[in-house]
């Protein structure tokens, strides 16, 4: 009755609560639609409880002491060796060392993180990745499959052995890791030159051509109104790909240069004419990728699971 | 006029750039079969390590004659089961080959673990190098194992999805491939009484 009157239920038991229960307000009137939301909230926590992995830490630089293991010092040192080392053979050799796995396995940690950073140059892949996990007493070195001709399996986990589990026994992890990195610059020297300069011009390149030559091609097909639409279209169809073949660019690209020019060429000076709906010019995206500047980066090297692995 | 001509135009590179799947499904089968390659190649490199390891391991335990004949006799097995790839769209095959790689895998953990009473053995230095190689080999394939179903769940994506199926099942014909997945028996870690 009082609900068809009210429209609601009412706040308080007719004839009173002898003092013993709160009012029935909003949703307390519905303990299932709470019960119900509780549990899927507590589901989605434990999804992503479970879902949990631990993730790739930052690329700092060569060495990344994560777990707070080694002094200042040798941090310095080894960066400078690591430096010098990569900038005589082009290869490179990171340190991390992190507090704890979270319960992941070390090989999976260490080629996740190792392919992430792209450690090694493209298309030499001379990486190698030095890990620690501090509380679980693992270390391993990871291998990229342009090292593992002489940075074997079996010479890491030599390294390993001799060089670095004695000194970590010991508690020094500071000898520890400085004599595994020298172990593993003197498995590694000589296996690869150094980086000529043109090598590093020429990957973001591509790019940046294809966007110059497309902006030409319709600025001067705006300029070539005059012609038919289908002569411009073969000229720039044509004229483009052979430009962007002399100035070394890739086979896809080129395609694209093919249809990008026929189009342009096609529908060049609709482009600019005023009083359309599209405006006067179009967006010149970046360039290619280029370098990070003055810090360091992974040179894009892939990672086979080669290496290996120990404990102290 | 010049409005519908663009447009035709337009329809035309999109449609001729993206070629309705066809280059890329192509593309996705040789991904596959290079993926494979690599599995191959690891597992290749693990029976090339058999040999060389029982002969150290005869060298210091040579009563353990019952395990080091069920690996030889386990690669032996492992080498007549094989795969190319025209055959890894044949699930019977890929169960087969699996089968036989996970009876390899289970005598050499069998074996490693049977090694552990005998001390001599783990501190020779040629053993313990064996024995990281041996891991290193593990490793790896498990990384082309990944690499391997990454690349097929990618490829049978692409030939089933919408408009590549239409393309596949007028054109290329293509099937799926099976994936390569670890032997059940090889997950469990083998039991040993001393």
């Amino acid at each position: 009755m009082f609900r068809k009157r009210y429209g609601c239920l009412p706040a308080y038991p007719p004839g009173g609560t002898g003092g013993h229960h709160a009012p029935r307000r909003g949703l307390g009137r519905r303990p299932i639609l709470r019960a119900v939301g509780g549990s899927a909230l507590f589901i989605l926590l434990m999804a992503f409880a479970t879902a949990w992995a631990l993730d790739v830490p930052r690329l700092a630089g060569r060495v990344n002491d994560y777990a707070r293991i080694l002094s200042s010092e040798t941090v310095k040192r080894l960066d400078g060796q690591l430096a010098d080392f990569e900038r005589t053979d082009s290869t490179q050799v990171v340190v991390l060392t992190i507090a704890s796995l979270g319960g992941e396995s070390l090989e999976e940690y260490s080629i996740k993180v190792a392919q992430a950073w792209g450690i090694g140059q493209k298309g030499k892949d001379n990486g190698a990745l030095l890990l620690v996990s501090k509380e679980d007493r693992k270390v391993r070195i990871e291998v990229g499959y342009g090292l593992e001709g002489v940075l074997t399996d079996a010479l890491s986990g030599r390294i390993i052995d001799h060089a670095i589990v004695p000194a970590f026994k010991a508690g020094n992890f500071d000898a520890g890791i400085e004599a595994g990195v020298s172990a593993i610059i003197a498995a590694c020297r000589g296996e690869y030159q150094a980086l000529s300069d043109e090598n590093h011009s020429n990957e973001s390149s591509g790019d940046t051509i294809v966007y110059g030559l497309l902006v030409v091609a319709a600025i001067l097909s705006a300029v070539l109104a005059g012609l038919s639409p289908v002569v411009r279209a073969g000229i720039f169809g044509i004229l483009l790909p052979l430009i962007g073949f002399f100035l070394a660019v890739s086979g896809g690209l080129l395609l694209l240069l093919f249809a990008g020019g026929a189009v342009l060429g096609l529908v060049g000076p609709y482009l600019f004419r005023s009083g359309r709906g599209g405006s006067g010019g179009f967006y010149i995206g970046g360039g290619g990728s280029g370098d990070g500047g003055g810090g360091f980066s992974g040179g894009g090297g892939s990672f086979g699971g080669g290496g290996s692995s120990g404990s102290w | 006029m010049t409005r519908r001509l663009t447009q035709a135009i337009v329809l035309l590179m999109a449609l001729t750039l993206s070629g309705c799947g066809y280059n890329q499904m192509q593309t996705n089968e040789e991904s596959v079969n290079a993926a494979w390659g690599n599995v191959e190649a690891a597992l290749q490199r693990r029976m090339d390590l058999i040999p060389n390891l029982v002969e150290t391991v005869k060298g210091y335990a040579s009563h353990e004659k019952d395990t080091l004949t069920a690996v030889v006799e386990a690669r032996s097995k492992a080498t007549q089961v094989k795969i190319t790839p025209d055959t890894l769209t044949d699930p019977q095959a890929m169960e087969a080959f699996q089968q036989a790689q996970g009876q390899m895998q289970s005598a050499l953990s069998l074996l490693l673990v049977v090694v552990e009473k005998y001390p001599d053995l783990k501190a020779d230095q040629n053993f313990r190098d064996l024995q990281n190689q041996l891991e290193g080999t593990e490793n790896r394939i498990n990384v082309a194992r990944q690499r391997y179903n990454q690349a097929v769940e990618l490829y049978n994506a692409s030939i089933r999805t919408f408009p590549n199926f239409i393309t596949n099942s007028l054109l290329l014909h293509l099937q799926s491939k099976e994936y390569f997945k670890a032997d059940e028996a090889a997950k469990q870690a083998p039991k040993v009484k001393f």
